[in-house]
C-alpha cells in the first residue's frame, strides 16, 4: 500500500546481489587454484535469482533460489614438473573464466547501485511526504 | 461550502496515493532487473485515477444508457451481458490496472525489464509525486490562510 515496502524489496535485491558479488569474489579468488592429485578442483559457482512476491502483486523482491556449481570440463595444463601433476604430467585447474567473472561483477555492482538509488529516492520521498502541509 | 474547499485536496490524495503504488511497481523492476523469467509490470496512471475519481467515461456513458458499469468499470449495453471478472476497481490503492510491459528487446532468460526505461519511469514518477505533494502543500497553504484571513 505505501511506498515502505520499497525498502524491503530493494533490500532483497541488495542482499540478493551482495551475496552474487561474494561468489564472484570466491570464484575470482579460486580462479588459478589447482586441484590435487584426485583431479577434484574447484568448481566456478554462480547464484539462481528468484522472484518473491511481498504483500501484495505489485511488491515483488528477490532472493538466492540456490547457488549452483558450473558443469564446464576442468583447465588442465600440461606441466610434469608441478608437484600437483598426475601420472600423464597434467595438472588440473579450476574450470573459472576469469572475464565472465569480471563481466558478472560488473553486472552485480550496477544492479546494486541501482537498488541504492531507488531506496534513496523513496527515503527522500517519504521525507518529503511527512512534512506536507508545513 | 466545506466540499468544495476539500474536494481538490482529495483529487491530489488520489493521484498521490497512485503514484505511490507506481513508485513501488517500478522499484520492484528494477529490483528483479536480474532475475530469470520475470515479466515488467506498469501501473496505467490515467485508468488508475479515472477510476479512483470516478471520472470514468464509461460510468458517464453506462448511465445514460441506464445500466451500472461492471467491477473493472466496463459498461454493460444488455441485461445479459457477461460481466469482465476483473478486479474490484474503482477505490485507490487496488491493483486492478495492473499490466505488463512489452518487451523491448529479446532476452535470453525471458526477463522482460528493460533497465533504461524503468529508471527514466522512476525518476519521471518521483518528479510527478514531489510535483502533487506541492499542489496538496499549496492548497492547504491557501486555505489556512483564507481560515486566518490574514
Amino acid at each position: 500500500m505505501s511506498m515502505f515496502s520499497i525498502f524491503s524489496v530493494s533490500g532483497s535485491a541488495i542482499s540478493a546481489q551482495s551475496q552474487r558479488l561474494n561468489v564472484v569474489a570466491s570464484n575470482l579468488a579460486n580462479a588459478d587454484a589447482v586441484a590435487g592429485p584426485d583431479g577434484k578442483g574447484y568448481k566456478g559457482r554462480q547464484v539462481v535469482f528468484e522472484t518473491v512476491p511481498m504483500g501484495s502483486e505489485a511488491s515483488a523482491g528477490v532472493k538466492v533460489n540456490a547457488i549452483k556449481e558450473s558443469q564446464e570440463p576442468m583447465r588442465k595444463m600440461h606441466n610434469p614438473a608441478h608437484p600437483s601433476a598426475d601420472a600423464e604430467g597434467y595438472v588440473t585447474y579450476s574450470n573459472v573464466n576469469p572475464v565472465e567473472e569480471m563481466v558478472n561483477m560488473i553486472s552485480a555492482s550496477r544492479s546494486y547501485q541501482n537498488n541504492v538509488e531507488v531506496m534513496n529516492t523513496a527515503k527522500t520521498l517519504l521525507l518529503k511526504t511527512l512534512q506536507m502541509g508545513q | 461550502m466545506i466540499a468544495n474547499m476539500v474536494g481538490t485536496l482529495d483529487f491530489d490524495s488520489k493521484a498521490l496515493v497512485l503514484r505511490a503504488e507506481r513508485q513501488r511497481i517500478i522499484a520492484s523492476n528494477i529490483a528483479n532487473a536480474d532475475t530469470p523469467g520475470y515479466a515488467a509490470r506498469d501501473l496505467d496512471f490515467k485508468a488508475a485515477m479515472n477510476d479512483a475519481s470516478g471520472s470514468n467515461q464509461n460510468i458517464a456513458m453506462a448511465t445514460a444508457n441506464g445500466s451500472n458499469p461492471g467491477s473493472n468499470g466496463l459498461a454493460t449495453a444488455h441485461a445479459r451481458h457477461i460481466r469482465l471478472p476483473g478486479l474490484p476497481g474503482g477505490t485507490v490503492g487496488t491493483t486492478s490496472n495492473l499490466a505488463y510491459t512489452s518487451q523491448s528487446q529479446p532476452t535470453a532468460d525471458s526477463n522482460s525489464v528493460d533497465l533504461d526505461r524503468e529508471r527514466a519511469n522512476f525518476a519521471d514518477n518521483s518528479v510527478r509525486y514531489e510535483a502533487t505533494l506541492r499542489f496538496i502543500n499549496g492548497r492547504s497553504k491557501t486555505l489556512l490562510s483564507a481560515i486566518q484571513g490574514q
